[in-house]
Order: structure tokens, then sequence, then C-alpha cells
């Protein structure tokens, strides 16, 4: 464990500091951190260049990754929130993406089919779709919190609790998912044809995606919306930054934890279902998803939503790009690289403030 | 009473015994005595009474069970003394598996190299085989260890998380190196010549008649005895390790960081050596369950079945307990085999409900070891058997939490 920044500058008011603190000093910044993360971006689209990919294919795989983090960053905001305000790792968070993909194939099973909504692949059912889930999990992950969750806090469990807790709930919530649909892939549009589009400088990219990328950004803006202005918004920063404080202001944290819970249900399954357009839905696509996610939180700064976004971004282009010269199933691998760069670095990550 | 029922009672008997004298309360003078006894006497009873079915049942859950209780031992040393939150087991249990699976493999010639590829094969014996999973999988943890350890609790949960993962996905994606995702086949089983026609040559003539009536499917006997050997000698171990002034140096890095420093500790090398001690038991344990499987592929590592259920055991048994992480092993594995037959009993229910669920019964058993944890988090949390807070086997004060 690292001594928190604030007591190394007491010490070398005493002492003149020694190079080992200097060059600690130096490391732990943000500018330092950042200044690795482009590197590691260079150093992927140099692995590109040397691995013989065209500039074009280049250019489509940073579209490609701008999705991916468009996708990630859904997923990471509600799990960056639960972090911040709860204060541990939601590894339930994966199930519930995948729930709600799996949500919306149900709901669009119920309707009636529609045409597709030419250039998009898909018609108005999977928008209703996403409508409906968006709740469903919202409301699944409250229970979740009311049944097990909110008894540890009232015995103020320690936060190994509330992990090994989620551990469960993971593996309850993909259990209930393996039940319900079978480990079979399934497609929201099976069979349904889906052309690139081509874009100016070569770039190919499916009307889809750059659908998934929009509204990714939409609902980004929306959150930090919300964040910003509204009295939840403010409610929930505050009871990110000191629960105790924000107690004591009269504000009601366990009204604001269902808001958080709903919130980041929500946008759980919004990402689920692109995720599940862009791809196919499989059982494990949430399992998949989480180190992405977490590497997101993490280089975002816990608790910070604008942070999981940008970072989500960055996770994602990292992902796809890796993808030139590296089997494409090592995605979650080079997440995990730039988490582990984020924590020994400066683990409150980009955005986020000194600890202590 | 026959020959091969007296071997397959002996056999039994002496695992039954090891596993006993681990179960049996601590500190009485006739643990070791009457775990023997105890053992045999069951072992004789079960071979002699139970049908030939039933009875290799029996000793296939033994030894999957002794396998996971040497996992968590494994994560009892890390978690339970040490404080790591290591959601990672998976991934040294693989890294254990395979690395004990190609130092004894026979390496492809021919046309059986185009459909198994192998970095090398060394065609090592056993023990061998199980001192390079040690070495490799203590070395891996070493590694990870450095970067990672100096992290905070929830931080070290998600890295190795991620790391189980990605260790998975190089068994999965690098053909040259374990034939993934092909299964890796062939992996030797020690002492399997006994009991085949054609018998071992090092066995001397004499003892020939002794193993003459066994056959290929009583194998597992044996192996269980192994893997009771194996169990017994890490519990010893782990036992006299923590109770030792080693063990009471984790402890208190545990639980009081801060002035475990100030009294001199080396706490981020405490932190490691643990670490790294806990990966080599449960290199052990993959290397044990390669050679039991014969087959392995990164399948078999999911993080469900190598790393959940083993917190589980751990949790329900009780963290910084050996003896109870021992018998929650045996207890949740009991459960987790049991509830197959529920799944089984389940289907037509299933089927009932939509006709697309038959077949699913299985999920089922997921559904119950996560409600089981759940309970355990929730309603105790010390598991069944909690942690001795003792200092010394000379002083009487010895409290409970």
């Amino acid at each position: 464990m690292s001594a928190p920044p604030g007591s190394e500058t007491a010490l070398t008011a005493a002492d003149p500091p020694r190079l080992g603190e200097r060059l600690r000093a130096a490391v732990q910044t943000r500018a330092f951190l950042v200044a690795v993360v482009v590197a590691v971006l260079v150093g992927l689209y140099a692995g590109g260049v040397a691995a013989g990919a065209s500039a074009e294919h280049l250019a489509s795989l940073t579209a490609w990754g701008l999705m991916l983090g468009g996708i990630i960053a859904l997923g990471s905001i509600g799990l960056t929130l639960v972090y911040g305000v709860l204060k541990f790792p939601n590894f339930s968070h994966g199930a519930l993406v995948t729930l709600g993909a799996y949500v919306t194939l149900t709901v669009m099973a119920l309707l009636p089919a529609g045409r597709a909504l030419a250039p998009l692949s898909f018609g108005y059912e999977l928008i209703v779709g996403v409508i409906v889930a968006m709740p469903v999990v919202g409301i699944v992950s409250l229970a979740v919190d009311r049944v097990v969750y909110r008894r540890l806090r009232r015995t103020n469990a320690h936060l190994v609790l509330f992990a090994m807790a989620s551990l469960a709930m993971l593996f309850l919530l993909q259990s209930i998912i393996y039940l319900g649909w079978g480990p079979e892939f399934h497609f929201y549009y099976p069979g349904r044809p889906n052309p690139a589009l081509a874009l100016p400088f070569g770039i190919r990219v499916r009307a889809d995606q750059l659908f998934i990328l929009g509204l990714g950004i939409v609902l980004m803006f929306a959150v930090a919306a919300l964040l910003e202005w509204t009295r939840m918004g403010k409610a929930m920063r505050a009871t990110a930054d000191n629960p105790d404080l924000a107690r004591i202001r009269g504000i009601d944290t366990e009204r604001v934890i269902a808001w958080t819970w709903m919130l980041g249900g929500a946008l759980a399954a919004t990402g689920g279902t692109m995720y599940g357009l862009s791809s196919q839905l499989r059982p494990e696509m949430g399992f998949w998803l989480l180190l992405p996610m977490f590497a997101a939180v993490i280089m975002g700064g816990i608790g910070s939503a604008y942070g999981a976004m940008v970072a989500a971004l960055i996770v994602g282009v990292a992902h796809q790009v890796s993808s030139s010269f590296l089997n494409p199933t090592y995605g979650p691998a080079v997440a995990f690289v730039l988490m582990v760069l984020t924590l020994i670095i400066r683990p409150q990550g980009l955005f986020g403030r000194p600890e202590g | 009473m026959s020959q091969v029922i007296v071997l397959k009672g002996l056999m039994l008997g002496v695992a039954l015994s090891l596993i006993a004298m681990i179960l049996l309360p601590p500190g009485r003078r006739g643990r070791i005595a009457g775990g023997a006894v105890l053992g045999l006497g069951l072992g004789f009873g079960i071979a002699a009474t139970m049908p030939p079915g039933y009875l290799a049942y029996l000793i296939s859950f033994l030894v999957m069970a002794s396998i996971y209780a040497m996992l968590a031992l494994g994560l009892n040393t890390q978690w339970g003394y040490n404080g790591h939150l290591n959601f990672g087991v998976a991934g040294f249990f693989a890294v254990g598996a395979f690395t004990s699976a190609l130092f004894t493999i026979e390496a492809p010639t021919g046309l059986a190299a185009a459909y198994t590829q192998v970095a090398f094969g060394l065609e090592l014996p056993f023990l061998a085989g199980v001192a390079a999973a040690a070495v490799v999988s203590g070395v891996v943890a070493f590694l990870i260890a450095v970067p990672v350890l100096r992290l905070r609790l929830d931080f070290l949960a998600i890295a190795t998380i991620g790391i189980a993962e990605i260790i998975r996905l190089v068994f999965q994606n690098e053909r040259w190196l374990a034939n993934g995702p092909q299964p890796l086949r062939g992996i030797p089983q020690p002492g399997r010549c006994l009991f085949q026609s054609a018998r071992c040559d090092w066995l001397p003539e004499w003892a020939l008649w002794l193993v003459e009536p066994l056959g290929t499917r009583d194998y597992n006997a044996f192996y269980l005895v192994i893997v009771a050997v194996f169990l017994a000698a890490t519990y010893a171990l782990v036992e006299r390790a923590c109770r030792s002034p080693w063990g009471r140096m984790l402890r208190a890095v545990r639980d009081e960081e801060a002035s475990a420093a100030m009294n001199g500790k080396a706490v981020a090398f405490v932190r490691i050596q643990s670490f790294v001690m806990g990966a080599v038991i449960m290199g052990i344990a993959g290397a044990l369950y390669a050679h039991y499987m014969v087959a392995i592929d990164y399948a078999h590592f999911h993080a469900l079945f190598a790393t959940f259920l083993v917190w589980i055991m751990l949790m329900l048994g009780g963290s910084g307990n050996h003896r109870g992480a021992v018998a929650g092993a045996i207890l949740v594995w009991g459960v987790w085999s049991g509830t197959s037959f529920l799944a089984n009993a389940l289907d037509p229910v299933l089927a009932m409900i939509h006709a697309d669920m038959a077949g699913r019964a299985h999920y089922i058993r997921w559904l119950l070891v996560a409600i089981l944890l759940a309970g355990v988090v929730l309603y105790r949390p010390q598991g069944l058997l909690s942690e001795e807070m003792r200092v010394s086997r000379y002083l009487r004060d010895g409290r409970g939490r």
C-alpha cells in the first residue's frame, strides 16, 4: 500500500526529497498517466502497421473501437456510480448487461415484426424492447440490492463480503439467464443482411454501429446532465463523495442508492442490447465485458461518470486496434493491461481525486 | 472376502484415514490413531458391502473433493491468513494442470503431431510434473504479486479475476502451447501400469500375485490414495506453517498492517510470500487434477468451477481454519454432486413450464450454489468452523471469535 500523497509532502518539508520520492511524485501524475496511455495506443497502431494493416483498415478499426467504447461506457457508468456510492466492485454488473440484452430479445419476440428502418438493420421492435428492458433490469438490480446488499449495509459489513455477495449474484443471474434462454447463441435478426456503408477515407462501418455510437453519446450526455443539474444527480455525487456528510445534509442516501441502481441497471440494459445488436447474444457476453468495464471504471477514476465514459472510449479503441495484430479474443487482455498500468501509475485514475 | 475387495478396502481405508485425521477435532491425543481406525474400518466396510458401481462413484467423488480441498487450503493461506481477495483461483489451477501435463506427456510424433500440438513433452515422471507445476505456478504468482499486491483489496479482486480469464484465453487460443482449444489428451497416470494386463516392469516377481486380480477400473482407488497423501501432507504443512511465528506474522499483517510494519515486519514481502505459497498449493492441485482427468482443456478452468466453488467451500467451512476449509470442500462438493441428481429429478418439472427448458435443469445447480454463497455471506460470514484466534498451544486462553 503506498502512502497517501499528502504525507509525502509533509515529509519533504523537513527533508530534501530523495531520488525515489521525487521519481514517484513525477510518475504519479495525471500527465504521466495520459502519456503512458497515449504511448500504449501509439504502440498498438504501430503494431497494426507492422503487421501489415492498411491505413483504411486501422481507421475502420478505430471507428469500431469508438462504437465498442460506447457500449462499454454504457455498462461502466452504472458500475462506476455503484462503486462510488457503495464502495465495492459489483461483479454482478456483467450479468445485468446480459440480462438487458435477453429481456429485449423476449420483448421483441412478443411484438409483431416490423420493417427495418433502412439503412439500419433493425425495426421499431428493438427500440421498444430496449425501452422495456431498461426499467426491468433496473428493477432487478434494485431487488438484488434490497435482498442482499442492503442487509450487508445494515450490518456495516466489510467490503469483502459485498464483493463476494456480488460474485454470488453474478452466478445467480447468469444461471437464471441460462435457465431461461439456454446456452445457445441468439440473434435479434437472424439472417438479415446488414451491409457496411462506405464512408470517406475508406472507413467501412455499418449503419447500426453509427447508431450505437450516437446513442451512446446521447445517453452519456443525458447522464452528465442528470448528474450536473438535477437534484437527484447532485445527491448522487454527494453520496459518492461522502455518504456520512450527505446524510447530515439531509440527503436520503437509501433513496439515492435505489436510484443509482435503477440508473445503472437501465444503462447496463442498453449497453447489453447494443452489444447484442453488434454481435450476438450469449449468456457469457456480460462476463466477457466485465474486464473492459472495470478497466474503464478504474482508468476513469472510481465514481466519476465522465471519467468512465472517456476511459471506455480509450479501452474500446485499444481493444479493436489490437485485433489488427493479435487474436481478437485477447481484447480483454489489452483492457486489462491498461487497467494494471493505471493502478500502478495512478490508482485514482485519470479523473479521480487523490485519496486520503 | 475376495482379494479385490481387500485391496480396494485397503486403498479406500488409507485415503479415508488420512481425511479423517484432518477432520477429527485437533488437539486430542487420539487424532491420528482414531483417524486410522475409523478410516480403515469405514474403508473395508464400504468396500465389502457397497455395489461396485456405487463404490466407483464414491471414489471419484472423494478424489474430486480432495482436489478441491487442496484448492481451498491454498486459498485459505492467501485469503484466510493474509487477506488476499484472490478471485483468480482458476488461473493458478490451470497453470498447474497444464504445466504438469506438458512435463509428463509424450510429445506426439508423425501423424499424431498434426492433431495434437504441444510446446514440449518431456515424459518426466509424475512427481517431477507435480514439482514443475508447483514451481511454475509459484513463479506466475510471484510475477503477478509484485505489481498487484500493493493495491487495495478490491483492486486485487478485479485484477485476479482478470488474470485468471487471460490465462484461460491463452490456453484457449495458443495451439502451439497445449493444443488449445482442443483438449490435451494422453496425460499419463502414475502407477497406471499396476492395473493393466501388462504389469509394470519394475514390479518384482513375488509381488505380481498381489495386484493380479486388479483391473484398470480399480485404478481410481489407487489415485485416491495419492491425492489423499498430497492433501494430508499439504494440510500438515500449512497447519504447521500457520501455527508458527510465520503464521502469526501473516495474521498480524492481515489485521493490523500498520502495527506489523512498526514491529519490523516487511509487509509487502510477507504478502508476496503468502500469495506465492497459496498459488503453489493451487498449482499442485491443478497437477493432481490433470493426471486424474487424463484429458484437459481450457473449458475446465471456468471461473464457476475453479474459483467460485472454491470460495464457497472456504466461506462455508470457515476462512482462517484449515480444517474448516477441508470440511467445507467435502461438504460443498457433496452438495454440488448431489444437486445433479436433484437437477435430473427436476427436468420433467421444467419441461412442464416450457418445452424449451427441458435439458437446462443442470443450471439449477449454479442457482443453488449461488444462493448458498449468498446465504453464507449474509448469515454466517465466519463459516461453520470459525478461525481459532490462538496465539500458542501453551496458553489456555483460546477464545473463538
